[in-house]
């Protein structure tokens, strides 16, 4: 009991820190996370019902064991039984039958509810797991405005968003707790989620299945924007990479198209067209680097290229041993592709 | 002189001989026949009589300390993984240590810790519960063991040699596959799973012919110790959980050995077909492991409460459809794996269900406090730790059934509070508690109550300290599995208090360990019934001469040992010169037939040497299964060789 008070008090408590409900199961900021929190609330209660019946009978049990009288082997009445306590198991097993009926119909109909909000979607979106890293395409009609990009979501608030899920090598699991439950991507199976964001904001989201290595570092930055700002940020994301002017960052332009990188990533617009590793066509505009390692910045991307395998150890991405002009003129380009 | 003639005349002098048989009785009794059967039933001495022997006690004992061997080192990987988790960013483990710690550390405590325990404490204490003076099979019982601890070598040998698996204990395919986990580490996984099935198995077909076939006169199965009636579910679980396992495991070497595809999605295989196979056996594994704790739970409530576990019909339906309904959950392990809806909402229905025996059962035991006079001794203060923290790890076992729920809490550390709230709260607790109570049995002495408890509030709250935080750290959305977090999250304190609680719960083991060396020189000599309990087990000496009992007890209720003013009762007639144990039938306990028991061989031993060397060198070539297989054939024709085709008054097994 002591124990549970703290518990039922928690959506509360977490819903009071924002800095936390980044990753949270809590914000409710989205229409299931919501319907989840009202039926975790009620096994909740329900569940503590029953632990305060169970500790009250322990503890009523342990205080009468002084009295005279007892079924026990001392006063030789060890194989009678008080008849209340007949009673009191067809109660116990009546209720917790009961309780349980009831908790399996709530989440039923919850369950129910959730593919109902799940069956119109306005956008379509496949996201292709790799270790250790996300694989976002954005799906058109229109082939010009396909877009591929990596680690990171940008959804439009209110609008149902349909989510492809692949993956390329082992099991791993699709999972934004502020935005929806877990799905798995399952190599050779095709899986889906549909989410609907009901509040701006940036959210984390992680691998849940272990994948490996490296499964504590792949994470996936969803960012949930007007509808306005989305269109915005799509039709941004569709250009190309603008090339470089600065002499350093066209070095760096150089050395990227021609050298080992291009093996690997694609960058719209030049030749480097690599699909083993991330896209990185607008990659100084994302969050972060390495599927949410680190944030990004010129320093974390200095380290990154440098040698991710210190960083990440075990990433897919070889430390390739740059010279420090090569390295200055690769950070200068990527940094341009804004 | 005809053939017929001739053996006319051989029954007449085996007739003479038998009449000359030594056997218990008002003829030989007292000291003269416990020297008798001392002769009889001592194993040689030596190495070769230490690898030989087929006694259950010695057996089980063997388990117990090799098991609580593995739970110290199980432990102290848990204690690095909470070392590396204590702060966020952590790097004093990297990515590729820590996969192996939590998969080293899974593995051990499930398969090398807490299911061979309860099949060690099992056969140390089923044959004395039950009256009788050996388990059924007792070379399959030596073998067994054998098999155990060469598993274990395996897997902590290769830990020694830096080639640990470190596919988390349940390999989920392709990661364990040969593409994604080249190496042998995913293999020693897998054949160390093999070696603790044959093992579980082997011990499992031991408790069930001994459970049903060697009770004493009069212990119908009505009138059997509630800790054999779970022993008894809990074997035939076994028998139909491992083949899932063994199926799985074994088409998993073959995809990595022989490039089968059972598991290769890109080949017409499946990736989720190991996931079933693994989680029809793995839920009911959880079982296997909590089932014996109930027994255990009753065991210590009828003791110390000084009166018959209440509505004995009830505990013992709950654990029968607790063993049938666990086979019908797997699928709650794959609520995320995006299979039919319609399919969850049965298995969250059938999840919830299986709560409906495990309260009936609660309520039995808190009955029995309430009609009883509970005595708090340390086996006592397990019981109710055990009720108070186990009630939790059930009531969010319900949260989790729910699908919706599960889609989020799975795979965070909400599950990993969940399940070591059951598997800790609901099996640990109970087994320090039962370990502390037959101690004295097993040693002759009495560990200290003192140190007993205060161990017993360190590991109670040590354990709500380390795994309480965890509920949180969940709920904030940290996955399992993980080897560090990022900061900013919200994860920082309950992962510092998670850590804390650990140590504390390593200082109560440590003092556990302690108390029982401690108290193996220095604790109080034990009567031979020291808790005024009421099963046979308690009905002869501590420890137990290798016979058991001079003379074979008869029941005549469920506690034999409170109802009985004086002497047992007894029957008398086995043979004391050769070792020889009563059979009875299987419901009514009537007596059947007298079965001679086999002596210490050493041929289990070689045999599973034998057996071993198959199992670890197909790691590395097919070719071992074939060629492997000849060792094994000899070792198992020498094991069964009759060793005297002349005719004996009556048959021995020598």
């Amino acid at each position: 009991m002591r124990l549970r008070g703290p518990v039922l008090i928690l959506p509360l408590l977490l819903s009071g820190c924002d800095y936390q409900t980044y990753q949270s199961i809590f914000s409710g900021a989205a229409a299931e996370v919501r319907q989840f929190n009202i039926l975790f609330v009620i096994f909740l209660v329900i569940c503590a019902i029953m632990y305060a019946l169970v500790i009250a009978f322990l503890i009523v049990a342990i205080l009468r064991r002084h009295r005279a009288q007892a079924n026990v082997v001392e006063t030789g009445r060890h194989h009678e039984s008080d008849p209340s306590m007949r009673t009191g198991l067809i109660a116990w097993g009546v209720l917790v039958a009961t309780g349980l009926v009831a908790l399996a119909i709530a989440s039923f109909f919850t369950d129910r509810s959730m593919a109902k909000a799940a069956a119109s979607e306005k956008l379509s979106i496949t996201v292709t797991a790799n270790q250790w890293w996300w694989d976002v395409q954005y799906n058109s009609a229109e082939a010009s405005k396909t877009l591929r990009t990596a680690n990171e979501l940008h959804l439009p608030v209110g609008v149902p968003v349909r989510i492809t899920l692949h993956s390329n090598d082992v099991i791993h699991s699709f999972w934004v707790p502020s935005l929806a439950g877990k799905q798995d991507l399952i190599p050779g199976r095709e899986t889906d989620i549909t989410i609907v964001p009901r509040q701006i904001g940036i959210y984390r989201g992680q691998c849940a299945e272990f994948c490996g290595t490296q499964h504590a570092h792949m994470a996936l930055v969803v960012n949930v924007d007007t509808y306005a700002d989305f269109l915005k940020w799509w039709g941004h994301q569709l250009h190309p990479a603008s090339a470089p002017t600065a002499p350093l960052a066209q070095a760096g332009y150089r050395y990227v198209t021609t050298g080992q990188c291009a093996t690997c990533h694609s960058i719209g617009g030049t030749s480097a067209g690599g699909r083993v590793g991330p896209d990185l066509t607008h990659l100084a505009s994302r969050r972060t680097i390495a599927a949410g390692t680190m944030p990004m910045s010129k320093g974390n991307l200095y380290g990154w290229v440098e040698d991710p395998q210190s960083i990440k150890p075990g990433s897919r991405m070889p430390t390739i041993g740059l010279e420090p002009n090569q390295l200055h003129a690769v950070v200068a380009y990527l940094e341009t592709l804004k | 002189m005809t053939e017929l003639e001739r053996v006319r005349e051989e029954d007449k002098k085996l007739a003479a001989e038998r009449r000359k048989i030594a056997r218990d009785g008002p003829r030989l009794s007292g000291a003269k026949l416990e020297a008798r059967l001392e002769r009889t039933w001592k194993r040689p001495r030596g190495i070769l009589g230490w690898l030989a022997t087929v006694d259950h006690k010695e057996i089980g004992r063997r388990y117990i300390v090799t098991a609580l061997i593995f739970l110290a080192l199980g432990g102290a990987l848990a204690l690095l993984m909470r070392l590396q988790l204590a702060r966020p960013d952590n790097d004093m483990i990297g990515a590729s240590r820590f996969n192996e710690l939590f998969t080293m550390h899974g593995s051990t405590m499930m398969f090398l810790f807490v299911v061979p325990v309860m099949e060690g404490v099992a056969v140390y204490i089923i044959p004395l519960m039950l009256g009788t003076r050996s388990t059924a099979f007792p070379r399959l019982n030596a073998f067994s063991y054998y098999m155990y601890l060469f598993g274990g070598l395996l897997l902590w040998g290769a830990f020694a040699f830096n080639i640990a698996p470190d596919i988390g204990w349940f390999a989920y395919t392709p990661l364990s596959g040969p593409q994604f986990s080249p190496g042998k580490r995913a293999d020693i996984w897998a054949q160390m799973i093999t070696f603790t099935e044959v093992s579980a198995l082997a011990a499992a077909v031991v408790l069930v012919a001994t459970i049903l076939k060697t009770r004493a006169p009069g212990m119908t199965l009505a009138r059997m110790p509630l800790f054999a009636w779970a022993m008894l579910v809990v074997a035939i679980m076994i028998i139909f959980a491992m083949p899932s396992v063994a199926l799985a495991s074994s088409m998993l070497i073959s995809d990595r050995l022989v490039g089968t595809n059972f598991y290769n999605a890109y080949e017409h295989g499946d990736a989720l077909l190991w996931q079933h196979l693994f989680w029809f056996f793995g839920h009911p594994e959880v079982y296997i492991i909590f089932l014996p704790a109930t027994g255990f739970v009753s065991v210590i409530t009828e003791t110390f409460c000084r009166r018959p576990v209440f509505a004995y019909p009830v505990v013992v339906l709950a654990l029968i459809s607790t063993g049938i309904l666990a086979f019908g959950l797997w699928v709650h392990h794959m609520f995320a794996t995006g299979l039919p809806r319609v399919g969850y909402s049965f298995y969250t229905a059938a999840s919830m269900t299986v709560a409906i025996p495990t309260a009936l059962q609660i309520f039995c035991w808190l009955a029995t406090m309430w009609d009883g006079r509970p005595r708090f001794q340390v086996p006592m203060l397990y019981v109710v730790g055990f009720i108070v923290t186990f009630v939790i790890g059930g009531l969010t076992g319900v949260i989790i059934a729910s699908v919706p729920l599960d889609l989020q809490l799975h795979d965070t550390y909400f599950i990993v509070a969940h399940f070591h709230y059951v598997l800790i709260g609901g099996a640990v607790f109970p087994l320090l508690g039962i370990l502390t109570y037959w101690y004295p049995k097993i040693t002759g002495r009495m560990m200290s109550e003192t140190l007993g408890k205060i161990g017993f509030w360190m590991m109670f709250l040590g354990f709500q300290l380390a795994f309480f935080p965890m509920h949180f750290s969940g709920l904030l959305g940290m996955p399992r599995r993980v080897y560090t977090y990022p900061a900013g999250l919200g994860l920082e304190l309950p992962n510092l208090l998670s850590t804390v609680g650990a140590f504390v719960v390593a200082a109560a083991v440590l003092l556990f360990v302690i108390n029982g060396v401690y108290s193996l020189y220095r604790g109080a000599i034990a009567p031979p019934n020291p808790w005024d309990a009421a099963s046979l087990e308690w009905a002869t000496s501590s420890p137990p001469p290798d016979y058991n009992f001079a003379h074979i007890p008869v029941v005549k209720s469920r506690t034999p040992l409170w109802d009985e003013k004086g002497e047992l009762p007894v029957v008398t007639g086995l043979r004391a010169d050769e070792k020889e144990i009563l059979l009875t039938t299987v419901v009514a306990a009537a007596p059947d037939l007298r079965e001679p028991v086999p002596y210490p061989s050493l041929w289990p031993f070689i045999a599973s040497i034998a057996v071993g060397i198959v199992f670890i060198t197909s790691i590395f070539s097919p070719w071992a299964l074939t060629i492997g297989l000849i060792p094994c054939a000899i070792a198992l024709t020498a094991w069964f060789w009759p060793k005297e085709l002349k005719r004996n008054p009556e048959p021995v097994i020598s």
